[in-house]
């Protein structure tokens, strides 16, 4: 593994935004490059080697990402990433909710595991709660006083996108067992960095993209426990999902192709398991490592900065990932963004699509946010440091 | 590799948007930005914000036989669109009305002088943004 040769990008940015997508490695790139000039075909259909190729690589695909979770392949779907497996669970959840039934969610939601509950409790007359957040935490006791026999769903970000904080899912889901709601988690923040194990978190379902780790763009997972997605019927319905179609009737497929409608995103699921290989490779415990010894170097550095107000855990870094957002008092975020930018160093500014917390609970308009992956370093948070205090002295 | 140079030049030339933009003139106009303030006689006043980034400005005008006649905006926001105020607000300074309604993004843009990539653009434009709706709607005038 050679970071610069796998990520050229490095060579000439400073990529701080690995919370909005991560780079993507050259043998990921080289992987779907192979399926479009090698084996081109359609999946589960043609007959020829080539389809038989296609096939055997997209079923491996949802084999490694199985084992990634610790999951079986057939609790397995692939979809276009989070929000969409998001918008497939409320939708197909939803017919069996009734009016006065509710949906628990917490304050640090990402837009996409809020709006379409939301939308849902709009239409179907439910009744929707966050559970506050305490000190950048989620705070169990306003969680256990939230929590009723009415509470049909929990969907809970397992890493928020704004303060790197780790949820405590599997003390939601022992502390929900007594009403046995459905608990959804959205882990898009949280593949890649630090180990998924959804018989430990004892989920219902999971959701993530793979192009927030090292995989391509437009493609994602659902992962839902067999009994769970037995009992609930397809969002999109037509080629792939079917068993047999009359032109009456209509019997679908077996797990998980009931869920895959159409020609799925192939060399999306390729990438991703070449993402899933070389991220194994490296080994998720080791990933984690490095990016809390960077978190905490980078914590470290900012707070010695004058006027710089950080939101999250600063003193528990095992409850927390590479996530850090700031302001700079008096200097606005998207000024900081845009300097920063023409010294080729990436940030992010903005709400970072979760305006209910960033507007309402951190009480910003805005905020900065860096977050790292295993290929950062200490050179790029020495080189942002530095870039901080000359556009402190060039805005005040 | 020529290819990778290429790209590194595409990728500075979209990007419009280095040092450039933050020099004297911009800072000088966002650190003290004129006709900062609410007017204490005005005709019309509104507020637009931009809700992506959270620049919001509010503008007073007091318009006298179709003319500026006082100008003054309260604003919340980053450097561009503070100092895009602060320039329009002096410029628009007994400036006729008609006149300020053929402002367009390209007259603005010249008038700041700078060069701005898609994402700044909006930053830049809230000035008239505001300036043009307050023209427009049938508002609230205050008298002492």
């Amino acid at each position: 593994m050679n970071l610069k040769k796998d990520f050229p990008m490095l060579n000439k940015t400073i990529y701080l935004d690995n919370a909005a997508s991560s780079l993507t490695p050259t043998p990921v790139v080289k992987a779907t490059e192979e399926y479009y000039k090698l084996y081109r075909a359609n999946v589960h259909r043609g007959l020829y080697k080539e389809a038989e190729k296609a096939t055997k690589e997209y079923e491996l695909a949802r084999e490694k990402v199985a084992r990634f979770i610790n999951a079986s392949p057939e609790e397995i779907t692939f979809t276009s990433g989070t929000t969409a497996s998001i918008n497939l669970l409320a939708y197909s959840l939803s017919k069996a909710l009734k009016e006065g039934d509710e949906i628990l969610l917490s304050q640090l939601e990402h837009h996409s595991n809020l709006v379409p509950w939301q939308q849902l409790a709009k239409e179907k007359k439910l009744i929707l709660k966050f559970i506050k957040v305490k000190d950048f935490q989620l705070d169990m006791e306003d969680f256990k006083n939230a929590l009723s026999e009415k509470t049909k769903i929990i969907s809970i970000a397992y890493v928020s996108n704004v303060l790197g904080t780790i949820a405590p899912v599997e003390q939601i889901a022992i502390e929900a067992k007594k009403y046995n709601p459905i608990i959804v988690v959205d882990a898009a923040q949280a593949v890649g960095h630090i180990p998924i194990d959804i018989k430990k978190l004892n989920c219902d379902f999971l959701c993530f993209s793979g192009h927030k780790m090292l995989g391509p763009t437009g493609i994602g997972i659902m992962y839902g426990k067999k009994e769970k997605l037995e009992k609930i019927s397809p969002f999109l319905y037509g080629g792939s999902m079917i068993k047999s179609v009359s032109f009456s009737k209509t019997e679908f497929a077996d797990l998980p192709y009931k869920f895959e409608a159409g020609t799925p995103n192939i060399s999306g699921a390729i990438g991703l398991a070449a993402a899933i290989d070389y991220l194994t490779a490296i080994g998720i415990k080791n990933i984690t490592h490095t990016e809390t010894e960077l978190t905490s170097y980078a914590l470290k550095k900012l707070s010695a900065l004058h006027n710089v107000e950080l939101y999250g855990l600063t003193n528990a870094p095992e409850q927390r990932t590479s996530v850090i957002s700031f302001n700079i008092k008096n200097i606005h975020s998207h000024d900081i963004a845009h300097i920063l930018a023409g010294q080729n160093i990436a940030i992010r500014a903005g709400h970072m699509c979760a305006m209910p917390l960033v507007q309402e609970v951190l009480k910003q308009q805005a905020v900065c946010r860096i977050s790292f992956s295993f290929y950062n370093t200490h050179r790029d948070i020495d080189y942002l440091i530095t870039a901080l205090k000359k556009i402190q002295n060039k805005l005040k | 590799m020529s290819n990778n140079t290429s790209t590194t030049e595409t990728l500075n030339q979209d990007w419009l948007g280095d040092d450039d933009i933050y020099r004297e003139n911009i800072l000088d106009h966002y650190k003290n930005p004129r006709n900062s303030g609410k007017l204490k006689k005005y005709t019309q006043t509104h507020k637009e914000h931009n809700p992506l980034c959270g620049d919001e400005i509010q503008i007073y005008l007091l318009i006298k036989k179709e003319k500026i006649s006082s100008i003054s905006f309260e604003a919340k926001g980053c450097a561009i669109s503070v100092a895009s105020m602060s320039l329009l607000s002096e410029w628009a300074k007994q400036k006729s009305v008609e006149e300020i309604k053929k402002l367009n993004p390209e007259k603005m843009i010249e008038m700041l002088g700078i060069k701005l990539g898609i994402v700044r653009m909006k930053c830049a434009l809230l000035g008239l943004k505001t300036i043009l709706n307050a023209l427009e709607a049938e508002n609230e005038s205050y008298n002492k």
